[in-house]
C-alpha cells in the first residue's frame, strides 16, 4: 500500500503522544489534531482531547469534561498536558517564535503574539509542527523568543525543571533535541525525502546520525482510521500536499 | 438596590481619554462589540487597552484610539491574524505590552485581589522579559528558592464585557460553554459595564439555568446595557455563532471604508447597515 506524505506526518505527530499517559493532548493545526486523535484511538487510549473550545470530548465528540480557558491555563501550569504548537521560526535549541518577524519594536510582520508559548514550554512537554520546512522557519536566531529553547532553559535553574521539548515534526521529517548540547537532531525522514534535502531547508547546522531511518509507515488499522474515520474528506492533503518539499 | 440599566451611550459618557480599559471575551468570541462600537463613535482615545484581543483591539487600533495595548495575542480565530491590528502594529501605531496568556490571567487576578503582583513561572527565559524591561522576578522564600516572574496587577479604570443575560441590578449570566475571564475583568476594574443579550427579572436568571452560570455579581458591576446581538460579529453561544461572512468582510475592507459604511450613528444604524449588506450579498449570489 502507498501512503501519502500527509499520512506519514499524521503518524509522526501521533507518536509525540506515545506513552504520555492520562494527560491532555493539545494539538494546534489539522495534522497534529489528526495525530492526537489517532493516538487516542490506538496506542494512547488514556489521552484527553478538547473540542477546540471549552469541552473535553471523546474522539466521537461525546463530552466527558469541561475545560474553559481559565482552567486550561491552570492545567498547563499543573503539567498534565503535552502540547504540539506551530512555529513561525524555530532555532537549533528549540526557541520558537509566533509573535512577529523583524525587530519587535517595529516588526516587519506582526504575527499572533506570544500566546501561551512561554507558559507551555516551562510547564509541560512541548512539541512543534511545521507544515513547510524551510530556511525561513528554521533559522539561526528567532526574532522573538516565545517558546523557550534548551539553551535558555539551562540558565533558569529550578524554574526550568518541567521544561522538555519532545519532538519537531515537519513535512520533511522528525527531529528531537537528544544530543549532548540539546541542539536539534534529525530522527527520521519521510519516504521520498533525502537527508541532503533536509539539510538544505534548515538554516542552521543540523545534527545528523550516520544512519537516518525513514519515518515508520502507518499500520493497517491506522491508515483505515485516518482515511475513513478521522479525515474522510482528505483535508490533510491541503496542509501537506503530495510531493511536498521533495 | 439600584437599577443599573443604562444605554451604551451613557456607558461611554462615563469613560474618558487616557483611561485603562479592560475588554472581556477572547479572540473573536463574546466581545462587547456594541459597547466598543459606541466607544468608536465617541472621540475618546489615548487608551490603555487590556484584552485577550480580537476585533475589539483591531478596530480601536485601526481608529488610532490606543496609546498602549496589553495583550498575549490578537486574533479573529477563523482568520488567525487580525489584519487591522497587524497594519496598526506594523506602522508603530501604539505601544505594546506583550505578555503570556497565563501572565495576563495572573495580572487580572492580582488586580481583583488588590495584590501588587502574583508569582508565575511563565515568561522566564522568553523574550517577554526582554520586551518588558519593567518586569521583575521574585524568589521563593521557601527551601526551593525558585525564581518566578512577579506579574504586576492589571488594574483597570473600567471594564467592558458582554454576557447572555443580566438583571437590572448587575447580576450577569453566561449560557455558553466558556466564561472566559469576564468576572476577573469586572473585579479588576473600578467600574464595570456589562452589555447583555437580554435583561430579565432576577428570578428569571435561574429559571432553566444552573446557578453556576451566574458569573458576574452585582457588587462588581456598575452598569447594565441591554444590547441584543451586542457581540456581533463575534460569537455569543448559545444565542449565535460568529458571523463568519461579515467577519471576512471586516477583515478584507480598509478600516476607513468599513467604519464609514457600517459604524453609523448608533447601534440601530449599524444593524441596518449589516442588513443592507447581507441583502446585497444575497442579490450578488442570485446573480451568479
Amino acid at each position: 500500500m502507498r501512503f501519502t506524505r500527509a499520512e506519514y506526518c499524521v503518524i509522526a505527530c501521533a507518536e509525540a503522544w506515545r506513552g504520555a499517559g492520562e494527560v491532555l493532548a493539545s494539538p494546534m493545526g489539522l495534522i497534529p489534531s489528526l495525530g492526537a486523535r489517532l493516538a487516542r484511538l490506538t496506542f494512547a487510549p488514556d489521552l484527553l482531547l478538547t473540542d477546540g473550545e471549552a469541552l473535553l470530548v471523546r474522539p466521537d465528540g461525546t463530552p466527558e469534561g469541561w475545560l474553559p480557558y481559565r482552567q486550561h491555563l491552570e492545567l498547563v501550569a499543573g503539567g498534565r498536558r503535552h502540547v504540539m504548537m506551530g512555529a513561525s521560526q524555530l532555532d537549533r535549541y528549540g526557541n520558537q517564535n509566533i509573535s512577529c518577524v523583524g525587530d519587535w519594536a517595529l516588526p516587519r510582520r506582526q504575527l499572533l503574539g506570544v500566546r501561551g508559548a512561554p507558559l507551555n514550554t516551562l510547564n509541560n512537554p512541548t512539541s512543534y509542527w511545521v507544515p513547510r520546512h524551510s530556511r525561513r522557519v528554521f533559522v539561526e536566531r528567532v526574532d522573538m523568543v516565545c517558546g523557550v529553547g534548551y539553551d535558555r532553559a539551562a540558565g533558569l535553574g529550578g524554574a526550568a525543571r518541567f521544561h522538555r521539548l519532545a519532538r519537531v515534526v515537519t513535512d520533511l521529517g522528525v527531529f528531537d533535541f537528544a544530543t549532548a548540547d540539546h541542539s536539534m537532531r534529525l530522527v527520521s525522514v519521510h519516504p521520498g525525502v533525502s537527508v541532503e534535502r533536509v539539510r538544505e531547508a534548515t538554516g542552521f547546522p543540523l545534527a545528523v546520525p550516520d544512519d537516518v531511518p525513514f519515518t515508520r509507515e502507518p499500520g493497517a488499522q491506522e491508515v483505515r482510521l485516518i482515511r475513513e474515520v478521522l479525515d474522510p474528506a482528505g483535508a490533510r492533503a491541503r496542509e501537506v500536499p503530495e510531493g511536498a518539499g521533495s | 438596590m439600584g437599577d443599573k440599566t443604562m444605554t451604551a451611550e451613557e456607558v461611554v459618557s462615563r469613560l474618558a481619554s487616557g483611561m485603562t480599559l479592560g475588554i472581556g471575551g477572547w479572540g473573536s468570541r463574546r466581545k462587547p462589540m456594541a459597547l466598543v462600537r459606541t466607544l468608536l463613535r465617541s472621540d475618546i482615545g489615548d487608551l490603555t487597552v487590556v484584552s485577550y484581543g480580537g476585533p475589539d483591539v483591531g478596530m480601536l487600533a485601526a481608529a488610532g484610539r490606543i496609546r498602549r495595548l496589553v495583550t498575549a495575542f490578537v486574533t479573529l480565530d477563523s482568520i488567525p491574524l487580525e489584519p487591522h491590528y497587524r497594519a496598526a502594529r506594523e506602522r508603530g501605531g501604539f505601544a505594546l505590552t506583550e505578555v503570556d496568556e497565563g501572565m495576563f490571567q495572573c495580572g487580572l487576578r492580582a488586580a481583583a485581589q488588590r495584590l501588587p503582583f502574583l508569582p508565575v513561572r511563565a515568561g522566564l527565559g522568553s523574550d517577554v522579559m526582554r520586551v518588558n524591561p519593567d518586569l521583575r522576578t521574585v524568589t521563593s522564600p521557601y527551601a526551593d528558592g525558585e525564581t518566578l516572574v512577579a506579574m504586576p496587577a492589571l488594574r483597570l479604570d473600567a471594564a467592558l464585557v458582554h454576557v447572555n443575560r443580566a438583571d437590572r441590578l448587575g447580576n450577569g449570566q453566561y449560557l455558553g460553554p466558556d466564561p472566559y475571564f469576564d468576572d476577573l475583568f469586572c473585579e479588576a476594574a473600578d467600574a464595570a459595564y456589562v452589555s447583555c443579550e437580554q435583561i430579565v427579572d432576577t428570578a428569571g436568571l435561574t429559571k432553566g439555568a444552573a446557578p453556576q452560570s451566574l458569573l458576574l455579581k452585582r457588587l462588581s458591576v456598575t452598569g447594565v446595557v441591554e444590547a441584543p446581538n451586542g457581540a456581533h460579529f463575534t460569537s455569543c453561544a448559545p444565542e449565535y455563532g460568529r458571523d463568519e461572512e461579515f467577519q471576512r468582510r471586516y477583515a478584507t475592507t480598509p478600516w476607513p471604508e468599513f467604519a464609514a459604511r457600517f459604524l453609523g450613528a448608533d447601534e440601530a444604524a449599524y444593524r441596518a447597515a449589516v442588513r443592507d449588506w447581507r441583502k446585497e450579498e444575497e442579490r450578488k449570489e442570485e446573480e451568479r
